[in-house]
């Protein structure tokens, strides 16, 4: 372990309170922690001014583990919650952290009303394509023909691509990575939470234990290598033919634009109201 | 704004009185999806809100509306939601988090007919049993009921005090028929009314335990964003407020949250007694119902049936002792409800054989009558 990050482990996590973690062991989680935490150091935070937020499952157990303001809700609200916290205090900052199936089948119109409303939050998505914390059931990231708990048979339903749905329901900004680019991960998220408004950072993660294991990817290394090729920079991806593109996905910056912020609009109303 | 309002007489609607009550206690935030019998609620908020600084916003959906109210009282602003059958139906699963977090806040339910979609427009109370038992797992929680406009702005002030000393989120039991209906009333002047708000901490950040034993049973609570960080979870958990699967540190979890609410019970117990110091036959009623009771009660007296009628604001905790007094005292007890019999079966559980308890129940959405309740006086 590099100095810097036993620094920054001893900054800001809960390391004499609540650790060992409850996470099988290579997770991709542990991956998106050390990057939130880099981004936060970088950003030059206060551990006071920070609100974790998270839902159930897997990832949902993240909060715990760092030294901020933090909330583990019920399974899919996050963002509800988050949406309280922001209204009522608008000068702290506030990041949600939640698993495919936590944000986008329970909590999925959660999901598209707050990339709709633009509070300003960030949503850090793990999208490890499965349910983890339950056993390995397929959730809306599973794609096509893959094999889990509740598809033995092989999965029939088509999946949900999260940062293109957040792209369309108006988050205006939007960024996917994978745990193997561990490096642009932390820039990302550090760029999300920096943006005003509601930015999306969807994280591709290897539950090699329910998923992989069940798909011929049974370790965290074989996981890996399928994000290091089937990963393509949005810039990279534009020089590519769209047949070449078949079996990969982007990674990067998906969108970043300005649209006004909820809380702004609402101090508009308060001074209307008051004439 | 309340403050010119509260000199003045003034002809009401009971939810309009239900906002100036949430007003008066200070709360600042409301999350809301429309519904009827409660909609104005969340409307009238979304004007007046805005204007003391405060919040109002329409979520996508109940669940989301209960959750935001969590969100903003954990920030550290009084906060409420207001809705009817089917959205209640949807919040008890945060309702749950609340209660085992400690987050203070107010849910009021104006009930309406029926299970399911129901009745949307006519009177009931079937939501009774749900308000105390609607999430899963055993939980304290706090449950009054209104049953004028009046009540609706008193009631609501008690609601948030209590919610705030108990750290228990309060459920209010509205009608349809107690929401709609407009009375003149002269609300109390602001200086006239008791507003309790949540204990913070005082000892430095590093001292604070979050969820610390004490003599009420209740610990301090600090907002996110006032220097104490600490976690918060629907999980068990510990003093610390860290997930535990500890046996000792469950049941002393679980213990303290039932004491706080057990100790309080003398405060948080509310009845109205109305002649029943010589009642033989005593009406128990709540809501809208009592009303049409105490009518009956006046009209039975006429025709020489020594009547009483005890109402209950708090219907849990069940005020048990207050219950059990009027039913040693009454040769029978009647007990009204616009439902199949929720509240009748708490006083029977009360009553062990002491009284004779008989339920009368309307479930046609149309309300129960001072006749109706006089004929089966006479029954008794
Ligand atoms: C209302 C509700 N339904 C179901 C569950 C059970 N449950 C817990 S976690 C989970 C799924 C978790 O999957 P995901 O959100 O993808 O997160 P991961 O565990 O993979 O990080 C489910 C179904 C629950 N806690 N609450
Ligand atoms: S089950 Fe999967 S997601 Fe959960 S800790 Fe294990 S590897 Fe990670």
């Amino acid at each position: 372990m590099s100095k810097d990050m036993a620094k920054l482990i001893h900054k800001y996590l809960r390391h004499d309170k609540k650790f060992p973690h409850v996470w099988c062991p290579g997770c991709g989680n542990g991956i998106i922690l050390g990057a939130l935490i880099r981004a936060i150091d970088r950003l030059g935070l206060e551990k006071d001014e920070i609100v974790l937020a998270s839902g159930i499952g897997c990832s949902g157990r993240m909060p715990v583990y760092v030294d901020f303001n933090t909330l583990h809700t019920t399974h899919g609200r996050a963002l509800t919650f988050a949406t309280g916290i922001k209204l009522a205090n608008p000068s702290l900052t506030v990041i949600t952290i939640m698993g495919d199936g936590d944000a986008t089948a329970i909590g999925g119109n959660h999901f598209i009303h707050a990339a709709r409303r633009n509070l300003n939050l960030t949503s850090i998505i793990i999208n490890n394509q499965i349910y983890g914390m339950t056993g390995g059931q397929h959730s809306p990231t599973t794609p096509y023909g893959c094999f889990t708990a509740t598809s033995s048979y092989g999965h029939i339903e088509h999946a949900f691509s999260i940062a293109e749905l957040a792209v369309t329901a108006g988050a205006p900004f939007v960024a996917r990575c994978t745990v193997y680019h561990a490096k642009m991960l932390d820039e990302l998220i550090e760029k999300a939470v920096r943006k005003r408004g509601f930015s999306v950072v969807e994280v591709i993660s290897n539950c090699h234990v329910q998923f992989g294991r069940r798909n011929e990817m049974g370790d965290p290394v074989t996981m890996m290598k399928w994000f290091r090729d089937h990963a393509v920079t949005v810039e990279n991806s534009s020089k590519m033919t769209s047949e070449s593109m078949e079996d990969k996905f982007t990674i990067g910056i998906l969108t970043d634009v300005e649209k006004p912020i909820y809380t702004q609009e609402y101090d508009k109303i308060r001074r209307k109201a008051k004439m | 704004m309340i403050s010119n309002l509260s000199q003045n007489r003034l002809l009401l609607q009971g939810n309009e009185a239900l906002v100036e009550g949430a007003l008066a206690a200070g709360c600042r935030f409301f999350a809301g999806y429309p519904i009827t019998p409660a909609s104005e609620i969340g409307e009238i908020l979304s004007v007046r809100l805005p204007q003391i600084d405060g919040t109002f916003i329409q979520m996508e959906d109940e669940i989301a509306g209960m959750g935001a109210v969590i969100g903003a009282s954990l920030a550290g602003v009084k906060s409420m939601t207001a809705t009817s059958g089917p959205g209640f139906s949807l919040m008890q699963e945060n309702i749950g988090f609340a209660c085992v977090s400690e987050v203070p806040c107010v849910v009021v339910n104006v009930m309406r007919g029926g299970a399911s979609t129901g009745l949307p427009t006519h009177p009931a109370q079937g939501d009774v049993m749900q308000a105390r038992w609607g999430t899963h797992g055993d939980h304290p929680i706090i449950v009054l009921a209104v049953s004028t406009v009046l009540d609706c702005f008193e009631i609501t002030v008690r609601a948030f005090n209590l919610s705030e000393k108990y750290r228990v989120p309060v459920i209010v039991l509205s009608d349809e028929m107690v929401a709609h209906t407009r009375e003149t009333v002269t609300l109390p002047s602001l200086d006239e009314i008791e507003v309790i708000d949540r204990i913070s901490p005082s000892v430095p950040p590093d001292w604070y335990v979050p969820y610390k034993d004490n003599s009420r049973g209740v610990p301090p609570m600090a907002a996110f964003g006032q220097g104490y960080r600490y976690h918060v979870t629907g999980l068990v958990h510990n003093t610390h407020g860290f997930p535990t699967q500890r046996p000792d540190e469950i049941k002393a979890f679980t213990n303290r949250l039932f004491r706080k609410i057990t100790q309080g019970f003398h405060e948080i117990q509310m009845t109205r007694s109305f002649m029943v110091e010589d009642a033989e036959l005593t009406v128990i009623a709540y809501g809208s119902v009592a009303r049409s009771a105490r009518r009956a009660v006046i009209e039975a007296r006429e025709q020489g049936i020594k009547a009483g009628l005890l109402q209950l604001i708090t219907l849990f905790p069940f005020p048990r002792h207050t219950v059990e007094s009027v039913l040693r005292q009454s040769r029978a007890v009647l007990v009204p409800e616009m439902n199949m019999g929720q509240i009748s079966r708490e006083v029977k559980r009360v009553n062990q054989g002491i009284s004779h308890v008989e339920k009368y129940n309307r479930i046609d959405g149309r309300l129960i009558t001072p006749d109706e309740i006089c004929l089966s006086l006479r029954k008794l």
